[in-house]
């Protein structure tokens, strides 16, 4: 066994019954399985199959303290913080570190719909969670192993059938703390049938700090039910994501899952969808930009295990300075399930000489009557076109500026949310001039 | 119109039903005698091979070091093919054809002339005009070499690779293992140690060699792992063409083939490398065929250099080979064609890496992969552009056809690149025939069967046209044969 993965088993073991003893009731009873799960499990090497450029053992080798007392530790008040998207209303929550927390604007999304920690919805929706709790996520990936071992509560975002959220759900994840920290993260999203919700999810960090965000969302999505879910990534350098998202959709269902990297440190996504009914549709969508040393690795899986289903699936980078970007993405198709139309594409711009990418597209495909194709390229931006622009008064600056941001643009278009859609444009422009892609209004800036 | 519906999937089911009982039609077995050494492998084994073929102190060297090497080994298993477990002691590793260890060497078995015969290779005199030389090699060692003396005077070599460990040690000793080392992996390791022989070419500078160099290998003893190691050497400005050609008999009992080919292309040298696989692939329940592992690997040493391969698969139970090229020198091309068909149970993991060293270095992949009945057919492939090998460039097309709902198709690229001049491109699809084409090719009289041979002799064109000549009627009656009806 990796000694960076033991240092954290080894933790679970002399502190089993504090961190039982801190948690939801639910959570330990999937513990043991995943402490077996972790017995002899090797941390896969750098350059193994679909970790060509993560190294999760140097990942998790420094000794980040995990808050097993469940100390509060904020120092952030949520009545100071505002989100202030022009025109985007939505029903704000907070996750400080690994701790859930109300805003003013909670409870607006819908009287049916619940938001809420995982410690709330063991009074008010035990079923859910005893039914949902670990049904999608799987053991044998060992970030999330680790994280049904550790994890001591959570966000339940839960939507019973045929309710509509009346606002998107937000929600911010922030670090701040004094000392090196690991916020286990988990969160539940389930969308019962004919449901209809719509989530947005921002990573910030505060201080300089080393943090590491170990994060396991699970979602289910029930018959044509519709799930738009946004993820936003703003954090500093110092900060480390390994994250997995494990979606399984029902019959008719329709499921838009967009991953931003606009400011990191060290980022591992893997998605995992499962398509489990037909007539359904799914849109996976991604870009990072990447400068400094930024490290953006996203792994993806969808699995047609049903007929007749469509599914998008779109990432791009941008990379300057030294910074690595990685995509490893399959798409499978089960035997049996005609009438597939699949399509994965990955493009990236490679605009600095240090700058790597590494990018591993995949089909394996079990039936004959399906379309699936899928396309990837490194590159560059179009001399022509620049030259072009040039010739017209745009300066060189401007006019790589411009063509970047239209190679952003079938990324940022496939938000359904406008205002998110506005705001994402506007970020994506300030971090392709070099600005922090911060949010003016937002008082999270360090 | 449901009549003609049903009528439609009755001739289709028929016509799959013929197709898939097929019989291998190049299955016979020539009765020669050959020497055997004893089944298994230890390193009296490899001392005997050496023994046998008289090889001098050092060959015995890198066999026993590779044997060595090899025992530390354990038998991959990455491939997406099912590979049972093969008892490498359960094999003989070399059979040569008793006439040819005697010392009548001009007369060659009337039994061995018939089978080259219902192969069509131009052995004979008169055969002799169709210009190629062929270095034909039945089992393990070289039974006759044709045209040796015209490209003689050219200074071109063209011999069985024991023949050039004897008479050009230099050339061998310089280049043997510098492309593929016997600690590149598993089946390159087992080779080294055992290989019995193959074909050796070397160009000189400035030599275009005139004929397509040609060598067919034959598995003929049963049970004998046929082990060649090809050595293809291009001096500055040369050129040439060698074409690789394979049809096997039936055999019930899965054989292994472990081969390794090595090109060096020097400055400006151009080499074009191009097989047509067409080995025993086991009958329609999956029984039998030839397991191909095979190590091919080439380096563009000299600036301006090229080396293209090409390859057409439609044998072997299980084929697992990578054509690989190593982009050294300044301005190189390195080209992969590729067409792999696979059916019944047949399983084919195979595809191509580029690696580019050298700056301005380009390379073309172009792979279809046409999957029928129970079969698996991936493309596995890798671009690698190292940071320094400025203004690079890839195009990358991995096509995949379906023919039947049973069969799988895969892709799996990997691509690497560490600057921000180079381009890279991949692209992929993976579908079903086109039922309007062929439609539409019934409709103007064409039967299904053939549309289907029509449909993907297009689909398979851009590789196809690729071939030598000489090769292309072959391949393309080969694609056709393997393909009748196959669609359903």
């Amino acid at each position: 066994m990796n000694n960076s993965l033991k240092q954290y088993i080894e933790l679970y073991d002399s502190n089993r019954d504090a961190i039982n003893l801190r948690s939801v009731q639910h959570l330990n009873a999937l513990r043991e399985t995943a402490r077996k799960a972790l017995d002899g499990v090797l941390l896969p090497r750098k350059g193994s199959d679909d970790y060509e450029a993560t190294d999760l053992n140097a990942v998790l080798a420094p000794d980040y303290g995990v808050n097993i007392n469940r100390v509060d530790l904020s120092r952030e008040s949520t009545t100071q913080f505002r989100c202030e998207v022009p025109n985007l209303s939505t029903c704000l929550y907070y996750v400080f570190n690994d701790t859930f927390k109300l805003s003013a604007t909670a409870g607006q999304s819908g009287d049916k719909v619940g938001v809420m920690s995982f410690s709330e919805a063991a009074h008010r929706l035990p079923l859910v969670l005893s039914k949902y709790y670990g049904s999608v996520a799987q053991l044998s990936n060992a970030c999330t192993a680790l994280n049904t071992l550790l994890a001591q509560d959570g966000v339940l975002i839960y939507v019973p059938k045929g309710v509509a959220t009346t606002k998107p759900v937000q929600l911010i994840n922030v670090f701040d703390a004094n000392a090196r920290l690991m916020a286990v993260r988990r969160m539940l999203i389930v969308l019962e049938d004919d449901a209809q919700a719509q989530v947005l999810v921002c990573d910030h960090t505060k201080g300089d700090q080393q943090y590491l965000s170990l994060e396991t969302v699970e979602v289910i999505v029930g018959r044509n039910a519709h799930l738009d879910y946004y993820h936003m990534e703003e954090s500093g350098m110092g900060t480390t994501r390994l994250s997995q998202l494990w979606a399984r959709q029902d019959e008719g269902s329709n499921v838009l899952v967009d991953g931003i990297t606009l400011t990191n440190g060290y980022t591992r996504n893997d998605f995992r969808i499962d398509v489990d009914g037909a007539h359904s549709t799914t849109q996976l969508l991604g870009m990072a930009i990447g400068s400094g040393n930024q490290h953006v690795d996203n792994h993806t899986l969808i699995n047609h295990n049903a007929p007749q289903c469509q599914s998008n699936e779109m990432f791009k980078y941008v990379l300057n300075d030294q910074a690595i970007g990685a995509f490893a993405g399959k798409i499978l198709v089960k035997p049996n399930c005609p009438k597939i139309d699949a399509y994965q594409g990955n493009r990236n711009i490679v605009a600095s000489p240090e700058a790597k990418m590494y990018t591993k597209p995949q089909l394996e495909i079990y039936t004959d009557d399906v379309k699936c194709s899928h396309g990837s390229t490194v590159g560059q931006l179009d001399q022509e076109a620049l030259f072009y622009m040039q010739t017209r008064g745009i300066s060189l600056p401007v006019a790589q500026k411009l063509l970047m941001q239209a190679f952003m643009s079938d990324v940022i278009d496939g938000v359904r949310l406008a205002s998110l859609k506005d705001r994402l444009r506007h970020l994506v422009e300030m971090r392709l001039s070099g600005d922090d892609a911060m949010c003016k209004s937002c008082n999270l800036k360090q | 119109m449901n009549k003609d519906n049903t009528n439609k999937k009755q001739t289709e089911e028929a016509i799959i039903h013929q197709a898939a009982s097929e019989e291998y039609r190049y299955g016979f077995v020539t009765d020669i005698d050959t020497t055997v050494i004893p089944k298994g492998l230890d390193e009296n084994v490899v001392r005997r091979i050496s023994e046998l073929k008289n090889e001098p102190e050092w060959l015995l060297e890198f066999r026993l070091k590779a044997f060595r090497h090899w025992k530390t080994l354990p038998l991959p298993k990455w491939g997406k093919v099912n590979m049972p477990d093969i008892d490498f002691q359960a094999i003989s590793y070399y059979a040569a054809p008793r006439t040819h260890t005697g010392e009548d060497k001009k007369e060659i078995d009337p039994e061995l002339k018939k089978t080259f015969d219902k192969l069509g290779i131009p052995l004979e005199e008169q055969k002799r005009l169709s210009g190629m030389a062929v270095d034909a090699v039945v089992d393990s060692v070289s039974v006759h070499t044709s045209y040796r003396e015209r490209l003689a005077e050219l200074g071109v070599i063209f011999c069985s690779i024991s023949e050039a460990i004897k008479d050009y040690p230099d050339l061998v000793r310089k280049y043997m293992g510098s492309v593929v080392p016997y600690t590149d992996n598993f089946f390159a390791a087992l080779n080294s140690a055992v290989f019995s022989d193959g074909s050796f070419v070397y160009i000189p500078k400035g030599v275009r060699c005139p004929m397509e160099l040609s060598s067919y290998f034959r598995i003929n003893a049963a049970q004998t792992g046929q082990f060649e190691r090809t050595l293809i050497v291009a001096d500055d400005d040369s050129y040439v063409s060698y074409l690789e050609g394979c049809t096997a008999p039936m055999r019930d009992e899965n054989q292994l083939h472990a081969a390794i080919v090595e090109i060096i292309v020097e400055e400006r040298a151009e080499v074009k490398y191009s097989t047509v696989q067409n080995w025993y692939p086991g009958d329609k329940d999956g029984k039998g065929g030839i397991y191909n592992l095979v190590t091919k690997r080439g380096i563009c040493r000299g600036d301006h250099s090229k080396l293209s391969w090409t390859q057409v698969e439609t044998g072997s139970a299980i084929t697992w080979k990578y054509p690989s090229t190593i982009l050294k020198g300044n301005n190189t091309v390195g080209e992969f064609y590729s067409v792999a068909l696979t059916r019944n149970y047949q399983m084919a993991d195979t595809g191509t890496k580029m690696i580019h060293l050298g700056k301005n270095s380009r390379s073309t992949i172009v792979s279809k992969g046409i999957s029928a009945g129970h079969s698996e057919n991936s493309y596995r492939g890798m671009v690698k552009v190292a940071p320094d090998a400025t203004n690079c460039r890839n195009y990358t097309q991995c096509d995949s056809l379906l023919l039947s709902d049973t069969s799988g198709a895969h892709t799996f690229p990997v691509i690497e690149v560490g600057n921000d001049s180079s381009i890279v491109e991949h692209e992929a699809t993976t579908s079903k025939i086109n039922e309007d084409q062929i439609f539409y090719c019934n409709q103007r009289g064409i039967s299904t069967e053939d549309a289907v041979g029509l449909i993907v002799n297009g689909y398979a064109r851009d590789v196809m046209k690729k071939l030598p000549m000489e090769f292309a009627v072959e391949a393309q009656r080969l694609l056709s044969v393997s393909l009748e009806g196959s669609v359903g």
